[in-house]
């Protein structure tokens, strides 16, 4: 019984690794990699972990999963979200498909500082933005 | 608050060292047995706010769970079928969350859901922006996600 629970448990989590890296290659646009990835293979790795830890009936084991685990949850977003900061704020493009991007021209580029209200930003920022859509629609097609 | 969950941990401690087996199951029993009596010592108390806490914990795990299989199965899919389903955006979220580990929470949860990506915190506090795979609507998905993931984080920390 308890073999069955493993097997299916472990075909999930390697399944869900397979996907991310074939979602690695079919992606069109580099946030949706980013997206794709970081998450399933945080879910792979971690029903794998739980796993080991019900497999090896050893308390030494369960405590090493656990805590792989847990760090894993609380490092895997912060640097996805470093990493999808820096994408954006290099200018990567956005792929073409995209219906609404209301990040644009919030930043102020000198101070890289962020607004929150967008009636704050100054009119000189919105000629920034509107540029800015045309050249990554230029070089997404 | 902090007292109840003390005394609790050290209930379960107290039940794994006089049983003797040093597993995480039994442990978890302890933990469970020692609720059980604190919240029947505790009935006439004015403060029970831990023993409604630690239920709305428990609810909130699996209903974050099964949030994350659904999302994993709708991006699994987009993966390996030929066709492109998704409609990708950045959205910006105004947030209630206040304090920074209110907020940090909530962005550690909103980015381990599949399809979703926090971009950027603005420098005052007050909003995300988070980029979305499956973005119908934006005003949809902000209220989707404010009486969903927030409220019930919200409702546990405060």
């Amino acid at each position: 019984m308890i073999n069955i629970l493993l097997a299916i448990i472990s075909t999930i989590g390697a399944l869900s690794i397979l996907f991310a890296s074939i979602g690695i290659l079919r992606m069109p646009d580099f946030y949706l990699r980013l997206s794709v990835t970081v998450k399933a293979s945080t879910l792979g790795v971690g029903l794998l972990l739980i796993c080991a830890s019900i497999m090896f009936p050893d308390v030494s084991v369960t405590t090493k999963a656990i805590a792989i685990v847990f760090f894993l949850i609380i490092t895997a977003p912060i640097g996805a979200h470093m990493i999808g900061r820096a994408a954006y704020f290099t200018g990567t493009p956005l792929w073409k498909g995209t219906i609404v991007d209301q990040l644009a021209g919030m930043y102020n580029k000198e101070t890289h500082e962020l607004e929150s209200d967008p009636s704050q930003v100054p009119p000189s920022e919105e000629l920034n933005e509107e540029e800015n859509i045309a050249r990554t629609e230029d070089e997404t097609d | 608050m902090i007292r109840q969950f003390l005394m609790n941990l050290l209930l379960s401690f107290i039940w794994v060292a006089l049983t003797g087996s040093m597993y995480y199951s039994n442990f978890v029993f302890g933990f469970m047995l020692g609720f059980f009596i604190l919240w029947i010592m505790n009935r006439n108390e004015t403060d029970q706010r831990y023993f409604y806490r630690v239920p709305k914990i428990i609810s909130f795990i699996f209903y974050f769970l099964l949030e994350m299989i659904k999302a994993n199965l709708q991006v699994a899919y987009d993966v390996i079928t030929p066709k492109y389903f998704f409609k990708p955006g950045v959205v910006r979220y105004p947030l209630n969350a206040k304090t920074e580990f209110e907020i940090n929470l909530l962005s550690t949860f909103i980015s381990l859901t599949p399809g979703t990506l926090i971009l950027d915190i603005s420098e005052d506090n007050k909003t995300i922006y988070i980029h979305v795979m499956y973005l119908n609507d934006p005003d949809e998905f902000v209220r989707n996600l404010k009486t969903g993931v927030e409220r019930r984080l919200l409702e546990i920390l405060r």
